[in-house]
């Protein structure tokens, strides 16, 4: 026998089910009075630095069939580059920009939306820089464990074809279902769940 | 919050063999709705590794208090009266402190407050069914609530949820980012349930159901429930590769 290295086992995901909206955004399913405002609809104030875009799209499942009752989180860096977070130990994030936001697809057209800024770039570990991007969180009905992936900037070609993470993907076919498509101050990113457009997930 | 310094490791790999899979046929809805090609696996990079946190202001008087956060003034939720408790640790067994939990649940008689809730179970007009709190430095949460009802759903015929309790959870990086649900000691409604089936090890099951803790039970008022849960653990950074300029 040797020691025991006493390490715990993480409790195991269950699904969002579909009445995920009733404790993550209460607000939004018609419970009033609980909770003044719903977690994470506003990521940016007048003040925050950056320039300002919404970000768009639709999760279909493997039928092409719209989802209406996901949940979809987002978490990124800063105008600069930086993370409000107690683990960014690089510099202080504007302090007027969350970096988090949470949004529930339309129940009727399936729409996510998030107002926020375009993030600047964070170094990968060993320095380099990565293209901007935003990590993503989708869970709903029939998603066991919460899917993770990120969206890039179509508009970056430079910064993406030289980030780490993009250049880890095999299937090169593949990496465009990372990339946001640009419309103005809009970008469009549409997520799939499976068959031939299915997004990159990640295991982080 | 804690005073203690923030730590900037890498998580430890998740164990997926551990979590449900994402295809579970036996849970109908996961046929169409789970990707089929292998996840890209990624070691933490500073977006994983950090993530929001949030602040006990945050929190409103009763929005732990699941009994009282929706109901008239004078009024109370109907149903058995539980507290649910625990701590919330990381993998390393460290308690995670200033973790925000948001929880929602059926009513006591298995209905949700919801505009696609379609059981013929009574709404309970002072039950709304969500909650929240943040853990404390040791990572000690509690909330008070009702024991929500089992009720069916549309999966097979005869399909039952148990009875149980919807968990959000963050800790201090994005990548422990985790939801789960947690079910009632005894209930063998637990062992019949595709969506609980959907976990391959009985033991990580087993870790899911809260025991009926009678030691922390007030007298003449509520049953306690003990929860724990466990975040991913961090890497120690000793020996990690510095990022250039730091």
């Amino acid at each position: 026998m040797v020691q025991s290295l006493g390490f715990l086992k993480e409790t195991p995901s269950q699904t969002a089910g579909p009445y995920v909206h009733i404790g993550c955004t209460p607000n939004f399913s018609g419970i009033t009075g609980v909770y003044e405002t719903d977690l994470g609809v506003a990521m940016v104030n007048n003040k925050t630095l950056g320039e300002r875009i919404t970000l768009r799209g639709r999760i279909f499942d493997g039928t092409g069939t719209v989802l209406r009752d996901a949940l979809v989180e987002i978490w990124q860096a800063d105008a600069k580059g930086l993370y409000n977070s107690p683990s960014e130990m690089r510099g202080a994030a504007d302090t007027n920009f969350t970096g988090w936001g949470r949004c529930p697809t339309d129940m009727e057209t399936g729409e996510y939306v998030f107002d926020t800024i375009k993030p600047g770039r964070v170094p990968y570990k060993d320095g380099r820089l990565m293209a901007p991007h935003v990590t993503l969180l989708i869970v709903a009905r029939g998603i066991n464990i919460g899917l993770q992936t990120r969206l890039y900037f179509a508009d970056e070609e430079v910064a993406n074809a030289e980030d780490p993470v993009l250049l880890r993907i095999e299937h090169r076919n593949r990496v465009p279902t990372l990339l946001a498509r640009k419309d103005g101050s809009t970008f469009h990113f549409d997520i799939h769940l499976q068959g031939e457009k299915e997004t990159v997930f990640f295991d982080i | 919050m804690s005073n203690k310094k923030p730590e900037t490791g890498a998580f430890f790999q998740r164990d997926r063999q551990w979590h449900p899979p994402a295809y579970t046929p036996d849970y109908k809805t996961s046929v169409v709705r789970s990707p089929q090609r292998a996840l890209l696996s990624l070691d933490n990079t500073l977006s994983e590794i950090t993530g929001p946190v949030f602040g006990h202001a945050l929190l409103g008087e009763l929005d732990d208090d699941l009994i009282h956060n929706f109901a008239k003034p004078g009024e109370s939720a109907i149903g058995q009266r539980i507290i649910v408790h625990g701590r919330v640790v990381d993998e390393r067994g460290v308690g995670v402190a200033g973790a925000l939990l948001e929880f929602w649940q059926a009513n006591a008689g298995g209905r949700y407050r919801h505009k696609r809730e379609g059981y013929l179970a009574a709404l309970d007009p002072n039950f709304g069914g969500c909650g929240r709190t943040i853990t404390d430095e040791d990572g000690y949460y509690r909330f008070r609530t009702v024991k929500p009802g089992a009720y069916p759903w549309p999966n097979g015929v005869n399909d039952w949820r148990p009875a149980h309790i919807h968990f959000s959870v963050f800790g201090h990086g994005f990548a422990q980012r985790l939801i789960t649900q947690m079910y009632f000691e005894g209930d063998p409604m637990i062992w019949q349930c595709p969506i609980v089936k959907s976990i391959p090890d009985k033991a990580a099951i087993e870790q899911l159901i809260a025991a009926l803790d009678r030691q922390n039970t007030i007298p003449m008022d509520a049953r306690a429930y003990k929860f724990d849960i466990v975040l991913r653990g961090r890497r120690s950074t000793l020996f990690e590769n510095r990022m250039e300029g730091n």
